[in-house]
């Protein structure tokens, strides 16, 4: 019982992190038909912002470090945006090439600036006492991660949903041609939205440091996570990298406590039967 | 003697397709005989194409039901209802444009024969099909660019090509849409006497805005209008109707 | 001109032999192998318009399953071989259905996650494949009782192995199944309203590239007699995706030309320092800014504008 509930909320935890790392690439495939595959890469620059800072200034509270990395992630991915995105438009497949290419840089840089080793990042003090969950002792940052998630995925929603912009983003999806006609600036939406989901893949990456910590090879490990989630729910789609997320999150848990082994073939099957029974994805719209 | 044992070339019964909350093909029942020259007429978004889209298979309708001289093609993907005689055109010229002439009509020729799958023979192999290929580009008067490339030719050239590819076919069932489109009056008349020359063992069923040329071409003539039969019958009756004058007069 | 063309290439792949030290012959079996592997990547990406960003799954499985065979459960060669082609043009059968339900983007996304999972396991399943440590002291065939372990016999070997494949490959391209594929890869709805099958056109071509990929991994192995989860990596298949796109991708030479390109930049650089993702990054964005449609071709744009020719 004991280990049902514990995996459960570590699955929850995991499902927290995954959807902050694939909320901010569904949100740029949506609107930019765009498969950003810097996309770990981001999520690993903003783990290894919180290590330095963190370690540097004692006492950094993690919410300005995430703070700082969201919007010095969201920098970067703005000005890759600008200076080689933009010069692509009319060809998809060069751009997905350069967020490849992209993605060796960055990860490349990484290994050269903070060396093979990995670093640990410290949880923050106030959340280092456990918490009691039905009577089970349970590291209270992993429910702090799942509160993060779920007030981003509120935030996005009423981003999307109930403001100006949002609307201008949701023209945007829903055509581009008329979105430019009626005199939305679709080339600075894209910016935008290419920032906003960087910054969020940052400020997840601070986040997930103390679970994961800052290591090379980790935006390997985390693109194919981000790659099934929206695989599974549906590519642009917000409400499916959510679910998407936490099913993810429960396999790959579950999946790795009880066969250690084979945790990365189970995290095949929910995406292949998904892929062949919907291809669109379980809340996507279009099939891609 | 095909006419006596099916009934009818193309059957099409209470088709309906939407859009997410837009009904672009409602109820629409069509019957068309072997042989017959059937034009489909309507204003701009009536779903004469979207119509033709089902009819080759690719658009899924909602639900009713399409049949080939008889025997139901609702559910065959596009490919299959090719093999079993049925060709179309695009409004749209979807060629392949860095290929000769001659390749593109081959390419027709290559779709219906088993020599597709062929692993290890170039296409210029089959000898008799550049032959044919070229008899055919000869009857659309186009022989002698037949070793140009797509984009060294001209819009009207193209359009040729286009009907080149679906007749050397030799399709039961030929689909044609805006065959005129773009022509200027000479390429009109070319086109016109190549499609009135389409032997009577196909049937052709064309969707074309110029009236005073597509008219003279038709038999029946069906009029859509949002998605639905507003009129279907022999030409000059449904160009006496009432309810065609309302489609084009708005009166 | 052609044939003077044709010449040089005899000339550079017959001579080296000849003169030249362990060093550069190792080096020209790596290329070898490297031009196999993107021919093979190139009939998905260049004339069939499929980009697979996962193809490394083939050469890496293709590998693992000869080293593991022959290292463990002391198969010989020849069965080793013979159960590693089958198994990797199994494993293109079986991915090829799941990644052609989707095209552009989304088979890309897919074919990425593929090999991604491969690479994870390679690495986590460490009692099978020995994991970050890889599987060492492994051996190289002996066929018809003639060793390979001297870098010249083996750079024969490759050689006639890349002739074979290189021939192979150009007569599938060019055969009528060749010319289906690439009218699908231009105009798929158009083909199938002529009677093609797009999808099973695709997805024979997705297992016969999976087949030359999987020959690429067993050379892979037998060259490096060692094997690591690397070779499973997205570095991999970028390395091979931007041989063939810097190459030429769709023409029949040049994805080998951009292959070995992409070998000698490997060699000499890591000679220097350690920064080949860096380096390999960069290049991708060069070639997609500066020279979107390859090398190959655009040189003999080149010189057919410096000869007076048109266009």
């Amino acid at each position: 019982m004991q280990f049902w509930i514990i995996q459960g909320l570590n699955s929850l935890s995991l499902g927290g992190l995954l959807f902050l790392l694939s909320s901010g690439f569904s949100l740029i495939f949506g609107l930019m038909r765009l498969a950003n595959l810097t996309h770990g890469a981001f999520f690993m620059l903003g783990t290894y912002f919180a290590a330095t800072a963190m370690r540097a200034y004692d006492g950094l509270n993690i919410w300005v470090a995430a703070l700082g990395a969201g919007i010095a992630v969201a920098a970067v991915g703005g000005l890759f945006e600008r200076l080689v995105l933009t010069r692509l438009k009319a060809n998809p497949l060069g751009q997905v090439l350069v967020t490849l290419g992209m993605s060796f840089i960055i990860s490349d840089a990484c290994l050269m600036f903070w060396g093979g080793d990995s670093i640990p990042v410290p949880t923050p003090p106030n959340l280092q006492s456990p918490t009691r969950v039905f009577g089970f002792v349970f590291p209270t940052y992993r429910l702090v991660l799942v509160g993060c998630a779920i007030a981003t995925a509120i935030l996005l929603y009423f981003l999307i949903e109930r403001t100006r912009l949002g609307a201008m983003i949701r023209a945007g999806v829903d055509d581009r041609q008329m979105a430019r006609a009626v005199g939305i600036p679709v080339s600075n939406l894209f910016t935008l939205v290419f920032c906003l989901g960087a910054g969020i893949a940052g400020a997840g990456g601070v986040l997930g440091g103390p679970v994961l910590s800052a290591y090379p090879g980790l935006d390997a490990d985390m693109l194919p996570l981000a790659l099934i989630v929206v695989i599974l729910g549906g590519i642009g789609s917000l409400l499916g990298a959510f679910i998407g997320s936490f099913i993810i999150g429960i396999i790959y848990t579950f999946g790795t406590a009880l066969f250690p082994e084979l945790a990365y073939i189970i995290l095949f099957l929910p995406m292949i039967f998904v892929i062949a029974f919907r291809p669109q994805g379980l809340f996507g719209r279009v099939s891609t | 003697m095909t006419a006596l044992t099916f009934g009818y070339a193309l059957e099409v019964v209470n088709l309906k397709k939407t859009f997410g909350g837009l009904t672009v093909t409602q109820n629409v029942s069509l019957s068309i005989r072997p042989g017959e020259r059937r034009l489909i007429i309507g204003p701009n978004g009536a779903g004469k194409t979207t119509l033709f889209n089902q009819i080759s298979g690719d658009l899924r309708p909602n639900s009713g039901s399409i049949s080939l001289f008889g025997s139901d093609i609702t559910h065959l993907p596009p490919y299959k209802r090719a093999h079993l005689g049925l060709s179309r055109t695009y409004q749209i010229i979807t060629l392949f444009a860095g290929d000769t002439l001659e390749h593109n009509v081959t390419l027709g020729l290559l779709g219906l024969r088993r020599a597709r799958w062929q692993m290890w023979r170039p296409l210029s192999f089959y000898g008799n099909m550049t032959t044919e290929a070229r008899r055919t580009l000869d009857a659309v008067g186009l022989l002698q660019l037949a070793t140009h490339p797509i984009s060294d030719i001209a819009y009207g050239e193209r359009r040729r090509v286009e009907l080149a590819m679906a007749l050397a076919q030799q399709p039961r069932v030929l689909l044609l849409d805006e065959p005129l489109a773009g022509l200027s009056n000479t390429e009109r008349a070319t086109v016109k006497s190549l499609i009135a020359s389409i032997p009577r063992q196909t049937t052709v069923i064309m969707i074309e805005h110029d009236m005073d040329t597509a008219l003279d071409l038709a038999e029946t003539v069906t009029l859509l209008n949002y998605g639905r039969v507003i009129v279907d019958g022999e030409r000059d009756a449904v160009i006496a109707d009432e309810r065609t004058r309302e489609v084009y007069l708005g009166t | 001109m052609k044939w003077i063309g044709v010449a040089l290439v005899a000339g550079s792949l017959l001579l080296p032999p000849l003169f030249a030290g362990d060093f550069y012959i190792n080096l020209a079996s790596q290329i070898l192998i490297a031009a196999i592997f993107a021919l093979s990547l190139n009939l998905l990406v260049g004339f069939g318009g499929m980009t697979s960003l996962g193809h490394a799954s083939y050469l890496g499985v293709g590998a693992y399953i000869s080293a593991l065979l022959t290292s463990r459960y002391g198969f010989g060669h020849g069965a080793a071989a013979l159960l590693s082609i089958v198994g990797t043009t199994a494993m293109a059968a079986f991915f090829g259905v799941i990644a052609l339900r989707a095209s552009g983007l989304g088979f890309l996304m897919i074919t990425l996650a593929l090999s991604q999972v491969l690479w994870g396991l390679a690495y986590r399943m460490s009692n099978v494949t020995n994991g970050d440590n890889g599987i060492a002291g492994l051996t190289r065939p002996a066929p018809f009782g003639i060793s390979l372990d001297s870098p010249i016999s083996f750079y024969w070997f490759a050689l006639i192995v890349a002739t074979f494949a290189l021939v192979m490959m150009a007569t599938f391209v060019s055969s009528a199944f060749g010319s289906s594929l690439k009218g699908v890869r231009d105009q798929p709805r158009r083909m199938a309203a002529l009677g093609f099958n797009p999808w099973l056109i695709r997805w024979i071509t997705f297992v016969y590239a999976g087949f030359w990929g999987g020959v690429a991994g067993l050379l892979y192995v037998y060259y490096h007699k060692y094997m690591h989860p690397t070779s499973l990596s997205t570095t991999s298949s970028a390395e091979a995706l931007l041989g063939v796109i810097a190459g030429g991708s769709g023409t029949l030479g040049g994805p080998a030309v951009g292959a070995a390109l992409v070998v000698l930049l490997k060699n000499y650089v890591s000679a220097y320092l350690e920064r080949w993702n860096m380096l390999l990054g960069l290049v991708f964005l060069f070639i997609v800014l500066v020279t979107p449609t390859g090398i190959v071709p655009g040189v003999s744009r080149l010189t057919t504008r410096l000869r007076g020719g048109e266009r």
